[in-house]
């Protein structure tokens, strides 16, 4: 009997402490609730990359709170891959109390949560911030029907990095692929890779970043004009997938099967170059030994496209005020006056982070005209933000991801032999089977 | 009256071993079974985010247009076809191997064997990545051995990458169902051994007369296990392979989860995927089971 009382005690206790912890939890959050009324000028934000973008929204904080000392952030670090997770799982909950005020977003991602969940971002048209001042190619993603939707952050400046010492091996300097289109890169490449056995630069196999690339350089789009994809019959497209080809058949292209395989490539592997967004150069200079060594340029255009250009984009994020936001008054007033109003911000974290702006008044800044020794003293930035100016606009379209992964299918499947137009109807067949229902 | 008060005890027992039972059982319902029966309504539902309308049968019948999912199910089952069999068949024979009562050593082997289902799914799927990356442990081996010239990407070719991912799985699984199998050997009497060795018999014709029926309800267990796991597998997809190349090793939970929360999210037609999924394993684990009845 006595081990019985004892055991209904422990249950009962069990219980007990069980409904504890459920009262301990929503007592937790009320008091949270009531601790954040008190504090209207707390902001929360969200972004992935303490050295990067969550260093350079600190610094924006320090400078807005010079004039606004009662302002506080506060940033949490959560990685791109879990922020689309709980995005995903609040969004669709419907209960948008648990999203913060301020949250940094994947330029590619941006118009794929602006048309699935209408109501996730605030519209800033008439916030008062001045969007006229940001490049218009990076503007474009931020922008549906006409209303913006969020601040243009960084700059993915499409780059090409190379190794001058390897180069010279081969008899070329850096001079040799500028300006030039891919046949002539390729040509080079050969040879280059016959006199050094190095391959002019790699990509990842998982993905179809570099075509994409090649198509915006070109001045091109994956979607037509009523956002259906546009894969068969594209010259450009066809164009780019003849190229890449090309470039694995030759050896000129490697290829990784990982992101850090990819970066191994060229610190320390079989490539002597990388060509991608701006910010891949804060992986470049992680090769110590090799400074000095390097060079940037613009990367190969497309040969025989009208209109091909030698610059293009990729990636880079953008700052969004979201509709849980509880003071957007004063979110608006804070991005007004840093990300889009203050040199004193884009020449503080362009030094401190490598983070290029697409704000164009701080182009203008002395900054960016500084030298650079890892890459023998070039301007590197003023050179981007130059590359920047000259890229024309691409529409990523809701289904990016969509596009990207079928096109990436479509590519490894052209190397393997098969035929480019019937790939890219498949390819197509894919993207337009996940747009319907 | 005696009687009356010890039918009222066993009650009351019974009562105490329901209330125990509470917490677990309310515990599965709301985390397990409501969110199972959710998934099932937004199953007949489809759209995009939350702008979700009915749909009837609409989101099954895709499934079967959809040409990646019917290659991720064709990937499962490649990995089920060839992989299940092999670990069951090693776990068996190791089983075997480590019970025999002269062996030294035996709680060393039997570590060292059960070590690999100790480690994380995601470390032990990235150390097989790079293991088998074209500058990595494995080709450098067979470029030193003489039989690659130049190191050769397992994870760039369709078959390849998949036999990878069935090495991996070998690696990583077959200590853990050898310990099943372990079990299932000390239920077995020595005695039965004995007389079959006076009786003349070789260790195969003890192996297959002996030890596999005797353990045929661990086997059929650890079958329906392995298979259960198989058809679920993610982690490896995504880590090792990241279903490449050109989704020749995406398997099929590894597809579900990139519609959900990669691309444009369609919680419907997700949820019918998973759905596809649990009748897949069911339907499996019946014939599995009726199988194995069938032979008793």
């Amino acid at each position: 009997m006595k081990r019985k009382v004892l055991a209904v005690l422990l249950s009962a206790a069990m219980a007990f402490s069980m409904t504890a912890c459920g009262g301990g939890a929503s007592g937790g959050e009320s008091s949270k609730e009531a601790s954040t009324q008190e504090n209207a000028n707390e902001l929360t934000v969200w972004a992935w990359d303490k050295a990067f973008n969550i260093y350079s929204i600190e610094e924006a904080e320090k400078i807005y709170q010079k004039e606004n000392p009662d302002f506080d952030l506060n940033v949490v670090e959560v990685s791109w891959e879990d922020m689309q997770t709980q995005l995903s799982t609040i969004l669709s909950s419907g209960d948008y109390s648990q999203l913060p005020d301020i949250l940094l977003m994947q330029d590619f991602a941006y118009q794929k949560y602006a048309m699935t969940y209408q109501d996730l971002f605030t519209d800033l048209t008439d916030s008062g911030i001045d969007f006229s001042q940001f490049s218009e190619g990076k503007l474009k993603t931020s922008v549906v029907d006409g209303k913006n939707y969020g601040v243009p952050f960084d700059n993915g400046t499409e780059v090409a990095a190379y190794r001058i010492d390897l180069l010279e091996q081969a008899g070329y300097t850096v001079d040799d692929l500028t300006d030039i289109d891919w046949d002539k890169f390729i040509e080079i490449g050969k040879d280059v890779l016959d006199k050094t056995g190095y391959s002019l630069f790699s990509t990842q196999a998982k993905s179809s970043d570099i075509i994409m690339q090649m198509v915006q350089s070109a001045g091109g789009s994956i979607w037509k004009e009523d956002g259906t994809p546009n894969f068969v019959g594209n010259k450009v497209l066809e164009k780019s997938m003849d190229v890449y080809k090309e470039l694995f058949d030759t050896g000129v292209m490697t290829t990784a099967n990982s992101w850090d395989e990819y970066i191994a490539t060229f610190t320390s592997g079989k490539a002597l170059g990388a060509i991608n967004g701006c910010w891949i150069l804060a992986s470049v200079e992680s090769a110590e030994d090799t400074a000095g060594n390097w060079r940037v340029t613009n990367m190969p255009s497309l040969p025989g496209i009208e209109g091909a250009t030698n610059y293009s984009n990729q990636g880079g994020a953008t700052w969004a005020i979201t509709t849980n936001c509880k003071n957007v008054e004063m979110a608006e007033d804070f991005f007004a006056k840093t990300f889009a109003g203050s040199t004193e911000l884009y020449d503080t974290i362009l030094p401190g982070a490598g983070a290029l702006s697409t704000w164009i008044p701080a182009g203008e800044s002395e900054v960016y005209s500084e030298p650079q020794e890892f890459y023998g003293g070039q301007p590197v930035f003023e050179l981007i933000t130059e590359y920047a100016s000259k890229t024309p606009a691409f529409d990523v379209g809701v289904y990016f991801t969509e596009a990207n992964d079928a096109l990436a299918v479509a590519a490894t499947n052209i190397c393997s032999g098969a035929d480019v137009e019937s790939e890219l109807k498949n390819a197509e067949d894919t993207v337009s089977f996940n747009m319907g229902n | 009256m005696n009687t009356k008060k010890k039918m009222g005890m066993l009650q009351r027992r019974k009562m105490v071993g329901w209330f125990f039972l509470i917490p677990g059982v309310a515990l599965i319902l709301a985390l397990s079974f409501y969110p199972a029966i959710r998934a099932l309504i937004t199953s007949f539902k489809t759209g995009t985010g939350v702008n979700m309308t009915w749909c009837g049968l609409s989101n099954y019948i895709r499934i079967f247009q959809d040409k990646v999912f019917l290659q991720s199910i064709k990937n499962c089952f490649f990995y089920l076809i060839i992989q299940v069999p092999v670990m069951l068949i090693m776990g068996m024979v190791l089983a075997t191997l480590l019970n025999n009562p002269k062996l030294r050593c035996k709680g060393l082997f039997r570590t060292a064997i059960f070590l690999p289902c100790a480690t994380s799914l995601v470390a032990y799927a990235i150390i097989f990545r790079s293991l088998f990356a074209t500058d990595g442990f494995i080709n450098m081996l067979l470029v030193k051995i003489g039989i690659l010239e130049n190191g050769y990407n397992f994870l760039a070719h369709p078959t390849s990458a998949k036999i990878v991912i069935i090495i991996a799985l070998i690696w990583r699984w077959t200590g853990y169902n050898m310990v099943f199998y372990l079990a299932g050997l000390q239920n077995i009497e020595y005695s039965v051994y004995e007389a079959a060795k006076i009786d003349g018999a070789n260790p195969f014709q003890i192996f297959f007369k002996i030890t596999v029926p005797l353990l045929k309800p661990t086997i059929l267990m650890t079958a329906i296990m392995s298979t259960n796991g198989t058809l679920q597998l993610f982690d490896e997809s995504v880590n090792l392979t990241q279903g490449g190349p050109a989704n020749a090793s995406i398997t099929m939970s590894h597809y579900i989860f990139n519609k959900a929360f990669q691309g444009v999210p369609n919680f419907g037609y997700t949820s019918a995927m998973s759905f596809i999924i649990l009748i897949m394993v069911a339907v499996l684990a019946l014939v599995q089971m009726k199988v194995g009845e069938q032979r008793d």
